[in-house]
């Protein structure tokens, strides 16, 4: 964990020194009569941002904070595989909502977390997957009318006749 | 005697059909949710507040706020039968609540945890609705150095009272705000920090990407990571006659735990950013400091259940004072309801109660009809949640992801959001390991548009001169205030290092 603290706290500066420099694209001082310029506030900010990331790093040498003192790792062999499988799911999930439409990439987040990830029986993962992207459907889209992404054209004719359901 | 009216049209409000159902089922919404472990009334508002939209501000949040009152209920719950406190709130629950279950005391733990939520409830019901209309009157002669001194002091008691790594809760306020601060400037309406000029910044991050990735998906992995996945269950066994024995016993026992809990839970709650959490720490170690037998207390003593609990419930109400009253949330589920009530078009602050009365007392009311509720559902189904929290973890789980998911991109209906989202829980997730607190983080997102042109408005005004928020009779003592509470870390480790030399010489 003791790496991980200052190697965080590395990538916190850079990110602070990034937002400063965004923060120039506007004016950081004092405009006269109009008051402070428009980067001012953000520019500020990260500088106190960089300015923490300094005393974390401080801290990190002195072994004065229970990360920096830790030598434990950030994440154990369980934390690490639990990160993989579980973090790709679900970026899987987000990255499948534009090919086949919100409600399959639920199905098929829920049917592969359900039968692989909690190796539930058949039963329960067939049913759980499928009730609950339906159960959203008349919800979201007939309930609240809020539309969630369609994906792609080739299951038009799908929502087509969904949609022939609910309106 | 005009509070009275109002609180009676407030009542009748409450209980019109519509609102009635939304209390009763954002209570037992709440109680479930604050009894799955790993989440709370924070992580139940965030990620719904997205579905509210389909109703009036009224009701939607009437429902909220009976959902963060349930989940109060909830918390004890799993922290007595599971041993994990269902949220942050009750963590201080399982300290004799889970010892009083493995006694096989279980029941008298819920019984004892709903009985002194109830009552932590009402006496601060009472109390919000003495203090709440003079606050708003005085708040209603604030001005923006006013208003950004009432914002300084929301961060500074996270600094000086949160009691986590001060760089760190620094580092977090501070990416909050800056986070608020993309898209367009509030004064000029130039493009301002739109990264790597990705179009999707330039309509600003909302709130709720960032507190559904922090509550939604952070604290999921959080969890997952932290318990293994593996949760153990102690049974509760109802019968009348045993829940009125230990109704009697509860009352008998844990009436000072109550009593106390209920007014410091309240006291606390009004603090900004202290919120439940350090309430119901402080009652309990208050309750065992004032206790005749306090060696009792964490075996499994009524009163360790009772303090915590009246607590939590106190302060939930209590940190809506600030909220509606100041416009500056008292805890992060407050600062998610405030940016809520911006979403439906209110003003937080003091011209609520004369602007949008009818809202306000309503609200108000509400909190006497859900607490009501939350005590009947919850006394009535609490077999039924010990059952329900059986659900394996693996199928929770993967719900709340979706829920995350969807009400991410219904808050906003851009994919760019989500994707931010995603980024924002695994970060949430790293960070949490290594000791950041993300609280401050989403109240600065929530607070960043109020403090930036109040900061701006009043240096403005005062042609750049910082003195403005000391010099001015109102914003100048909560100035001083905020400034002691910043600097309290740093007195504490002068006080611990000349006590430390003391001890060295002697």
């Amino acid at each position: 964990m003791r790496r991980a603290e200052i190697i965080t706290a590395g990538v916190l500066a850079l990110l602070s020194i990034y937002f400063m420099w965004k923060s120039t694209d506007l004016n950081i001082g004092y405009i006269a009569g109009k008051g402070p310029g428009g980067g001012a506030w953000p520019f500020w900010l990260s500088a106190v941002m960089l300015i923490c990331t300094g005393c974390i790093a401080f801290n990190w040498y002195r072994r004065s904070t229970p990360p920096s003192k830790s030598t434990e790792p950030l994440l154990d062999a369980y934390g690490k595989k639990m990160l993989l499988v579980v973090c790709g799911s679900i970026v899987g999930f987000v990255a499948l909502v534009n090919v086949i439409s919100m409600y399959g990439a639920i199905f098929v987040f829920l049917f592969y977390y359900l039968r692989f990830l909690g190796r539930h029986s058949w039963t329960v993962t067939i049913i759980v997957s499928t009730t609950i992207p339906v159960i959203f459907f008349f919800f979201f889209e007939a309930l609240m009318r809020i539309t969630l992404p369609k994906g792609m054209p080739f299951l038009e004719p799908i929502f087509n006749a969904l949609n022939n359901i609910i309106y | 005697m005009e509070i009275l009216e109002h609180l009676g049209s407030g009542l009748v409000l409450a209980v019109q059909p519509l609102n009635l159902a939304m209390i009763v089922l954002g209570a037992a919404l709440g109680l479930f949710i604050g009894a799955m472990p790993g989440l709370g009334s924070v992580n139940g508002v965030a990620i719904l507040l997205p579905i509210t939209f389909l109703v009036p501000p009224a009701s939607a949040i009437i429902f909220l706020a009976a959902i963060y009152y349930g989940a109060m209920y909830g918390g004890a719950i799993s922290s007595i039968t599971l041993g994990i406190p269902g949220a942050s709130t009750a963590v201080a629950t399982t300290f004799d609540g889970r010892p009083l279950a493995l006694m096989g005391r279980a029941r008298l733990g819920l019984v004892t945890a709903a009985l002194a939520s109830f009552v932590g409830g009402t006496v601060s019901i009472i109390l919000f609705t003495a203090f709440a209309p003079p606050l708003a009157s005085v708040a209603l002669s604030f001005g923006p150095p006013e208003i950004f001194a009432l914002m300084l002091l929301a961060f500074a008691t996270f600094v000086g009272l949160g009691g986590d790594d001060v760089p760190k809760t620094v580092f977090s306020i501070c990416i909050g705000l800056v986070f608020a601060a993309v898209g367009y400037d509030q004064i000029t309406g130039a493009p301002r920090l739109v990264f790597m000029g990705v179009s999707g910044f330039m309509h600003g991050i909302n709130f709720l990407v960032l507190a559904i990735g922090v509550y939604g998906i952070g604290e999921m992995l959080w969890t997952i990571d932290s318990t293994r996945g593996k949760v153990t269950t102690t049974d509760a066994k109802m019968s009348v006659r045993g829940v009125i024995d230990d109704i009697k016993e509860g009352m008998r026992r844990g009436w000072k735990g109550t009593a106390i809990g209920s007014l410091l839970g309240f006291f606390v709650g009004i603090l900004p950013a202290a919120g439940a959490t350090p309430g119901s720490l402080m009652a309990y170690g208050t309750a065992k400091l004032l206790s005749k037998n306090p060696k009792e207390y964490g075996k499994g003593h009524p009163g360790g259940v009772a303090a915590p609990e009246s607590a939590n419930n106190s302060a939930s109400t209590g940190s809506m004072l600030p909220m509606l009253t100041l416009g500056i949330p008292g805890s992060p589920t407050t600062a998610i309801l405030l940016g809520g009530m911006v979403i439906w078009g209110l003003t937080p602050g003091p011209r609520l109660f004369t602007d949008q009365p009818d809202f306000v007392w309503g609200l108000i009311g509400s909190f006497y009809v859900s607490n009501g509720f939350a005590l009947i559902i919850n006394l009535a189904f609490i077999p039924l949640f010990v059952w329900m929290l059986r659900t394996p973890f693996t199928i929770l789980a993967p719900m709340i992801f979706v829920l995350s998911i969807v009400g991410g991109y219904a808050a906003t209906r851009d994919m760019h959001d989500v994707w931010l989202m995603l980024g924002f829980g695994f970060g949430a997730f790293f960070l949490r390991k290594l000791d950041y607190p993300v609280a401050p983080a989403v109240l600065a997102i929530v607070l960043g548009p109020i403090a930036e042109p109040t900061l701006r408005q009043s240096l403005l005004v005062s042609s750049g001169d910082p003195t403005v928020f000391l010099t001015r009779p109102i914003a100048g003592p909560i100035t001083v205030i905020a400034i002691i509470l910043i600097l309290l870390p740093a007195f504490n480790v002068i006080r611990r290092k000349m006590r430390a030399a003391k001890k060295k010489t002697a």
